[in-house]
């Protein structure tokens, strides 16, 4: 029992930070049909921003943690906007064109990290509560699972808020549907657009900050490795719905971790069987819209 | 209705030609939209009407001059363009199925001051509904959506495309009602394959074949001309049935 229950809270602090990055990914898909490549590097960058803050000013602090993971949301934010403005926003409906500069931006960035930050991983320090476990029904969990997994709770609460509440979450809403008639009512898309690359560069920055908690340390690697992870969420959980990216999180992590655990380190290859059987049987994913 | 106008065009419309996919679906046409009445643009099925109304706001690429009250708009892009006065409701009314119709039409509001009552009165339907997600409409109350949206603001001209396509005959006459109202406050550029409904409100006519423009003037008298709307429409003069033959081109088309 506590086995399962330590693989079950787990398992949701890793979806925690699937979704942090699907989110995003899912939003600018729907909206814009970008395939972003580059999504990883807004983790990474983020992450990295975190670290240094960390190391500047005393890692085992709680106020540390908190501006770290500002400081990273806000990088990721504005990396995010930088790369939509001045990449992405001349290449709309020149699909090739997008998965070409996106490609070649994460590789680039890679690059560029390993150059200021080295190959190797740097090993990270949080409060020493992150360090602690807390007992849940016999298992011992984690402390840090328990912050990713509120965080990107509190991240999926604003964000339903926005979509639900704002006018340009609305209009994000509606351009998901239908962008061509969002635009034949006068309203200029492309602010929607940057909006939305620049909240899922947020939440990839927050996640880079608690991921390299998770796993203990960042790396230059570290964002493409959750992007791919990131690309499966989006797809099973439905391209376009912010839902869709939270519910198929969780359901990709439980899977990994449980097979991980009792079908002999087999996790990865269950995600990609339970991806192809989406692909197969509901190609427009759990959530997404039919085509 | 209305003879046939001579009043200042609200939009003019000069070598206009689009292309889909590589394909020219609109090849050079002029025409102009009185500054008041509506204005039928008419033709077989695949004429290329739809492709028209979206070629005009940018919304398909394409090529040629159209001016707004006098001022060139086909080098903006539709966002903008369409705030100096254009309302456009589409083919199929693409309403956005997942927000409620209250967001539909707060979406839509682009003034300061939303002509609300107007459409309250014109649509009371919509109302009681407000908080129904838009696609759990039927194609009726779709329809009141779509044109909702366009009257909301103060345009200079009205784009609307086949209104009453695949409704009931009892809404067909509730749409016309609605569109004839609103002709009385904004000229109406109208794609429209009921010519009942045509009869009824327009009072030009554009006549679409291939793609260009073969016939321009008074509705009243193109409907009246058996042959011209036999030959050019593929109907009789009655305005009813499609012949075989003519039907069989649309689709072909």
């Amino acid at each position: 029992m506590s086995t399962v229950v330590l693989l079950f809270v787990t398992g949701l602090g890793l979806g925690a930070l699937y979704f942090l990055v699907a989110s995003g990914l899912s939003l600018s898909y729907g909206l814009m049909g970008v395939l972003n490549f580059a999504h990883g590097s807004f983790l990474t960058l983020g992450a990295f921003a975190g670290w240094e803050v960390a190391r500047r000013t005393g890692a085992d602090s709680w106020w540390t943690f908190l501006l770290s993971i500002l400081i990273g949301a806000a990088v990721g934010a504005l990396f995010a906007a930088f790369t939509e403005l001045v990449l992405i926003r001349r290449l709309y409906e020149r699909h090739i064109e997008q998965v070409l500069i996106t490609v070649g931006l994460s590789l680039a960035t890679v690059a560029l990290f390993e150059g200021i930050w080295g190959t190797d991983p740097v090993f990270i320090d949080g409060p020493a509560w992150f360090s602690q476990t807390t007992s849940l029904l016999g298992a011992q969990i984690p402390n840090d699972r328990f912050i990713s997994i509120i965080a990107a709770a509190l991240v999926l609460l604003g964000m339903v808020l926005f979509l639900k509440r704002t006018r340009y979450g609305m209009i994000i809403r509606a351009g998901v549907e239908n962008r061509s008639m969002v635009t034949a009512l006068g309203i200029d898309v492309r602010k929607a657009f940057t909006l939305v690359f620049t909240i899922g560069g947020a939440a990839a920055g927050l996640g880079g900050v608690l991921a390299s908690h998770y796993f203990g340390y960042v790396s230059p690697l570290l964002g493409g490795s959750l992007l791919i992870f990131a690309f499966i969420v989006t797809v099973i959980g439905g391209l376009g719905s912010l839902t869709g990216a939270a519910v198929a999180s969780v359901v990709v992590a439980l899977l990994q971790q449980f097979a991980n655990f009792y079908l002999f380190g087999t996790g990865d290859f269950v995600v990609v069987i339970a991806l192809a059987l989406v692909l197969l049987f509901r190609p427009s994913g759990l959530l997404g819209r039919k085509s | 209705m209305s003879s046939h106008t001579t009043a200042k065009p609200i939009l003019e419309i000069s070598g206009l030609s689009a292309h889909i996919g590589g394909q020219q679906v609109v090849e050079d046409v002029s025409f102009t939209v009185p500054a008041t009445g509506i204005t039928a643009l008419l033709g077989r099925n695949g004429v290329g009407k739809t492709s028209t109304i979206k070629a005009l706001i940018g919304l398909i690429d394409r090529t040629g001059r159209v001016e707004l009250d006098g001022r060139r708009i086909d080098n903006e892009p539709t966002w903008k363009l369409i705030r100096r006065g254009v309302g456009y409701v589409p083919e199929d009314r693409e309403v956005f199925s997942k927000l409620t119709v209250a967001e539909n039409l707060r979406l839509a509001e682009r003034d300061a001051h939303p002509r609300r009552q107007l459409v309250d009165e014109l649509f009371p339907d919509l109302v009681k509904r407000s908080g129904q997600l838009a696609g759990t409409l039927s194609g009726g109350q779709q329809q009141m959506v779509s044109l909702a949206r366009a009257l909301l603001n103060d345009n200079k001209v009205l784009l609307i495309d086949e209104p009453t396509k695949g409704l009931a005959p009892k809404i067909v006459q509730e749409v016309a009602e609605a569109l004839e109202q609103a002709a009385a406050t904004v000229p109406i550029l109208l794609v429209e394959q009921n010519l009942q409904v045509v009869r009824r409100l327009a009072g030009d006519a554009v006549v679409l074949s291939g793609g260009r423009v073969v016939h321009t003037g008074s509705a009243l008298e193109f409907l009246d001309d058996a042959d011209l709307t036999q030959r050019l429409l593929g109907v009789h003069a009655d305005g009813e049935a499609e012949t075989p033959a003519a039907a069989q081109e649309g689709a072909a088309r």
